[in-house]
């Protein structure tokens, strides 16, 4: 089974740390994992984004041109992939900038507040993790513990960290 | 682990000792991961050069002096180092060259593309030589091939070619290191270190006597012949029974081996070959298979610069198809597998009940 995800957004705003948070979770679970960042012209306060494809086999192509979940967390982003999406996929959107407008009928959309319930945890730029929780849950492509893990590997150097982000990761899986 | 930065680590372990480099995308995360990594290790140095000329210019002298060296670039940087690359091979003198190659030509896009086939396989620079091509396809094979590449660039007293694209540099994979940096590496009897207690020793390109140059030409196509022999490897992917098989080479090959999946799960028998040496070319091998298969697909990201390979190795024994897309387009998986669908039925071939 393959699986595509493509994580979108601002520059700024995390979404290659998604990416990578969930390509190190598939990783340990023991998956086929590719990880590819946009890249090139890119500028501060841009647009960025990264594919992530998980799989029990070789990955062919690390490039999704219809990817199964897209991860909007600006309103470019959705106007962007909204059309991409394989049909029966999952939308997700920070509902708290964006307008959820979508056009589609054949994908399920999930709104999630997360840049609101990122500032109600006074950490606004633990909004991806926020948003992390409700993708893991809603997907169950890697378990919530695993993300976890892969956060206290990334914040060996700076352990005052870690805690926000469980709890922002923690806030967006209780979500659903 | 980014592809660029398993090159780095696994040179690193290969014992690389001297990098030079002048920053270019889609390979600069190799750049910072030697300027990062390798200037930290006693002993070892990292160079921002001033132009690509000059880095390879520093890697002709670090070579002479005896040490394990290596600068990467992309497609038009690799055009400004043919030179050096000449002088290298003209010196019999190892060294390892990356290519994290883009759009062509002139200064082109960014994108992954296979467009310097062609410049990588034929020597690339003037002159009566060859340099060895490494073609991997994953962010392993970019960390193995790497170390490959330092020992028969020793080996053979050669250049040794790694020929990537974007994607391979910029994606990232699990990767799995089998080596660990050796502590120190033999110098060879011939490096140029100070001439002290011994009389000094020339190392040059230019002979005014056309014989010796032949001379020189005849001993490194001797050796080149002894690479073809030893050297040659690829990868064979249901090939045994297949009616159809798609060459391709680096990340072109891993979206066919995608295609063909799928291909093989609609009954029709399809087959993948990828030669992981670009030169030297696996002719033989590609001659073996015609006496089993029934019509090839050359599949390259390019308007089809292998395939002249694939034909010289065919010898009109079966009819090939090419497609191609150039210019730093990725084609998907999905794409490939309408190609090779519409052609197994145009040409009849058996579907498996």
């Amino acid at each position: 089974m393959l699986i595509k995800t493509i994580f979108a957004g601002f520059g700024g705003q995390g979404v290659l740390s998604m990416g990578l948070n969930l390509s190190q979770a598939a990783m340990s679970e023991g998956k086929h994992v590719t990880y590819l960042p946009s890249y090139g012209a890119e500028v501060r306060g841009g647009t960025a984004n990264c594919t992530v494809a998980i799989s029990d086999e070789e990955i062919a192509s690390p490039v999704a041109s219809s990817p199964d979940f897209v991860v909007a967390m600006n309103q470019p982003s959705l106007v962007r992939f909204q059309n991409q999406i394989q049909s029966g996929g999952l939308l997700f959107i920070n509902s708290s900038i964006t307008e959820p407008v979508v056009s589609r009928g054949d994908i399920e959309v999930i709104e999630v507040p997360a840049s609101d319930i990122a500032e109600e945890l006074k950490s606004p730029k633990s909004a991806n993790m926020v948003m992390m929780g409700a993708f893991s849950k809603k997907t169950n492509l890697v378990l919530l513990s695993t993300l976890i893990e892969v956060l206290k590997n990334t914040f060996k150097t700076k352990k005052m960290l870690i805690d926000i982000n469980k709890k922002a990761l923690t806030a967006g899986y209780d979500l659903f | 682990m980014y592809g660029n930065a398993a090159i780095g680590e696994a040179a690193i372990r290969a014992g690389c000792q001297c990098y030079f480099g002048y920053p270019i995308t889609p390979q600069n995360e190799l750049t910072e991961y030697m300027a990062t990594n390798l200037s930290r290790r006693a002993g070892c140095s990292f160079v921002q050069a001033e132009s690509e000329v000059s880095a390879i210019n520093m890697v002709y002298g670090a070579s002479l002096a005896g040490v394990r060296t290596m600068t990467s670039s992309s497609s038009p940087g690799i055009s400004l180092k043919q030179e050096g690359i000449s002088y290298l091979a003209a010196c019999e003198l190892p060294a390892v060259i990356v290519n994290i190659s883009r759009g062509g030509p002139g200064l082109g896009s960014i994108s992954a593309a296979q467009s310097d086939y062609f410049q990588s396989t034929r020597g690339g620079g003037h002159g009566d030589y060859r340099t060895i091509v490494l073609a991997p396809s994953s962010v392993q094979e970019l960390a193995d091939l790497t170390h490959r590449a330092f020992d028969l660039a020793d080996k053979y007293r050669i250049p040794v070619i790694i020929l990537g694209d974007g994607m391979l540099g910029q994606m990232m994979e699990p990767v799995e290191f089998k080596y660990d940096a050796p502590s120190e590496l033999p110098v060879r009897s011939d490096a140029l270190r100070g001439a002290k207690g011994r009389p000094s020793r020339i190392v040059k390109t230019f002979t005014s006597k056309p014989t010796d140059l032949e001379e020189l030409n005849w001993s490194l196509f001797r050796r080149y012949r002894l690479i073809e022999k030893e050297e040659t490897t690829y990868e064979i992917y249901m090939v045994e029974d297949a009616e159809l098989v798609v060459v391709a080479f680096g990340v072109a090959a891993r979206i066919a081996k995608g295609a063909i999946r799928n291909a093989r799960a609609n009954g029709l028998k399809v087959g993948m070959f990828r030669p992981i040496t670009l030169w030297p070319f696996p002719y033989e091998k590609i001659s073996e298979l015609t006496q089993t298969t029934k019509h090839l697909l050359v599949f390259e990201m390019n308007m089809g610069q292998m395939i002249e390979d694939v034909k010289l190795a065919v010898e009109g024994k079966r009819e090939i198809s090419f497609y191609g897309r150039p210019g730093g387009v990725i084609p998907t998986p999905s794409e490939v597998l309408r190609v090779i669908t519409r052609l197994y039925y145009q040409k009849g071939l058996k579907i498996e009940k």
